[in-house]
């Protein structure tokens, strides 16, 4: 059988991945079902709402779930309307013992969730020179993108479309731009909605996805989470092994005009 | 501007017309589309819509499975007061009835807040009829200043505040706000209302955008069934929501469905809403608003409420007691109204757990 390459390996900020499906720990119908999902992921980096979580009570259904397992926890800053609740939620999280990393949200629209880019390049400038690694979710804005790579954070994490709409990349063409010029990792975050737009997300060249509502609320969220990685997987290998660029007309894989040497 | 400004361009006996015209055609239209109008709404409020129900269920529980996935938040409400100085009609705390008044000390309701605690809700509601010269602005900021510490979310349903009042709650720690219109019907709210300042309809109505303007993150409106004409009070109610939403974008918006419940007076609801009515209630304003906030109290009885979960609730009370002192200091003082549900929040908790839904106690970070 065929052995993939192993050395593949994502690094952020010095810290080595060999996944590169990151998972959310909202939305489950029970801690269990969720730990059920991250480990059928094998991700290695989950992202916890801090607004879910008692950090300060080592009884905490969700943290004291998640410390059994071989991840990263990844805090996220989700219900912050600025950049001050930002940094101050994510400087609890600090102080009660997570790693000093941060999925950075500011998302002042409680329904659509949507990033405010404002806000959320001034809470990275602040953190990254706090010390924190700093992965911050943003609209697939190539100049944001910039913006916040040149204040110096770890990753960015362009939406693919509203988070929890399961609608796929529909901000393909920008997400392109911005792996393009990236100078650091690039997480498509938000939309993907099945195992496919993982997968295109990795042929697209994306260093890695994060998926949460598509896992959570399906019917069976291990057998998705478990197909999620396998499209994480295979987009990332296609996209390795070097798509063949898609020609207007078929090319025959025996020429006919084969014999007419010079 | 503030929602008086469309609430009066809608015309209560208008939208009843319009309600009583709606065809079958009119709720297949609207069950097809991805986006509705108010239009629309109606047209899932109307008494043809009844036939429909179990489509109308079929969606609401979709949307709210993919916009809220497979949580319940979880509160409990606790009553500071049952003083009060208005005259509703169907309140048991009205100022014509003559029950024993009682006011918590400020550490009688940190005591009473230390049972909810434990009991795991890191969600309260205080709440308190209208006597601002009893629960006054520094009492409750009070309250809440000492609260915050030991719960992540601090919402109030008192009295009406100005923007100041408001603002000075929310500086001590308040996110939340729940005010009820009771009816968006002015004939008849006038004669619910006969006494105290609660007869002011518009400073009622106008309430949610002072909150909203003094930057309160959760804004609860609702009217209670029983009163007016349900479907018409829907119809009001999913606009005030929506201008809400509109207008203050950064606070989370929610709708209760509050069912006139027996209590002291023993006034008698002025309308009979089924269990189906209530359901159709719920699932067209979910259609119509994906995002609000649904709620239900122990109101309901407790089998109802398991069945409702599924049907676009995303909050419920649990374990509460609807009297000032109840859950501990002062137990047999008068209740706003007679508790269904009386499961206690861990046999609530478990049954959610059992009927695939994560019970969320916190949800929030106050920072």
């Amino acid at each position: 059988m065929y052995k993939a390459d192993n050395d593949d390996i994502l690094v952020i900020n010095g810290r080595e991945f060999s996944s590169r499906l990151f998972v959310g720990t909202g939305k489950f119908s029970s801690t269990q079902a969720m730990v059920d999902a991250v480990k059928a992921s094998d991700s290695q980096m989950v992202t916890v709402a801090l607004r879910r979580v008692e950090l300060d009570n080592p009884q905490d259904d969700i943290m004291s779930a998640l410390a059994e397992l071989p991840i990263l926890i990844l805090p996220n800053t989700s219900g912050a309307r600025d950049a001050e609740e930002a940094v101050r939620l994510a400087k609890i999280a600090r102080a009660a013992g997570c790693e000093p990393w941060i999925k950075l949200e500011v998302t002042p629209d409680p329904n659509y969730l949507l990033p405010d880019p404002v806000e959320t390049l001034k809470a990275a400038e602040i953190l990254v020179n706090d010390g924190f690694t700093v992965l911050p979710y943003i609209h697939a804005d190539p100049v944001l993108a910039k913006r916040l790579q040149d204040v110096g954070v770890h990753a960015v994490m362009p939406l693919g479309s509203p988070i929890g709409s399961n609608q796929g990349i529909k901000t393909r063409s920008s997400i392109e731009i911005i792996i393009e010029q990236a100078r650091v990792p690039v997480v498509v975050d938000a939309g993907l909605g099945t195992a496919s737009h993982a997968a295109e997300a990795m042929e697209m060249g994306a260093d890695a996805v994060l998926v949460n509502t598509a896992i959570a609320i399906s019917n069976d969220p291990a057998r998705m989470a478990h197909s999620f990685m396998l499209g994480t997987v295979a987009g990332r290998e296609a996209f390795l092994a070097g798509i063949p660029a898609k020609r207007k007309k078929a090319a025959a894989s025996s020429p006919l005009t084969g014999f007419l040497r010079d | 501007m503030s929602f008086y400004d469309i609430f009066k361009e809608m015309d209560y006996g208008d939208i009843r017309e319009a309600l009583a015209d709606k065809s079958k055609n009119d709720v297949i239209t609207a069950l097809n589309k991805e986006k509705l109008t108010h239009d629309d709404l109606l047209a899932l409020l109307s008494p043809v819509a009844a036939e429909f129900i179990e489509d109308m269920a079929q969606r609401a529980h979709e949307i709210t499975r993919r916009r809220f996935g497979r949580t319940m938040g979880l509160y409990t409400p606790l009553y500071l007061s049952n003083e009060c100085t208005n005259s509703c009609v169907y309140c048991g705390f009205s100022i014509d009835n003559r029950v024993g008044r009682v006011t918590l000390t400020v550490d009688e309701a940190l005591r009473e807040a230390k049972v909810i605690h434990d009991a795991g809700f890191r969600d309260i509601l205080l709440v308190s009829g209208e006597a601002p010269n009893i629960i006054g602005i520094d009492y409750l900021a009070e309250v809440i200043s000492r609260l915050r510490e030991h719960f992540a979310s601090i919402a109030v349903e008192v009295y009406p505040l100005t923007t100041e009042g408001y603002s000075r709650i929310v500086e001590a720690g308040c996110d939340g706000l729940t005010v009820y219109q009771e009816t968006y019907d002015e004939v008849l709210y006038e004669k619910m209302h006969p006494k105290g300042k609660k007869r002011d309809f518009i400073h009622r109505l106008e309430t949610p955008d002072r909150g909203g303007a003094a930057g309160v993150r959760r804004i609860g409106v609702g009217a209670l069934m029983g009163l007016g004409d349900w479907r018409v009070d829907c119809a009001f109610l999913a606009a005030h929501a929506s201008y809400l939403t509109k207008k203050y974008w950064k606070s989370k918006i929610s709708v209760s469905f509050p069912r006139m419940r027996p209590a002291e007076g023993g006034f008698k609801p002025l309308s009979v809403v089924s269990d189906q009515n209530l359901v159709q209630a719920i699932t067209a304003l979910r259609i119509y608003l994906n995002d609000v906030g649904l709620v239900l109290s122990t109101r309901e009885g407790a089998e109802l409420r398991d069945n409702l979960v599924r049907l676009g609730i995303t909050h419920m009370s649990a374990g509460s007691r609807t009297n000032p002192g109840g859950y501990l200091v002062e137990p047999d003082s008068c209740e706003q109204f007679e508790v269904e549900d009386t499961r206690s929040p861990a046999v609530v908790a478990k049954r959610l757990t059992e009927l695939g839904f994560d019970p969320v106690f916190k949800d929030w970070e106050a920072v």
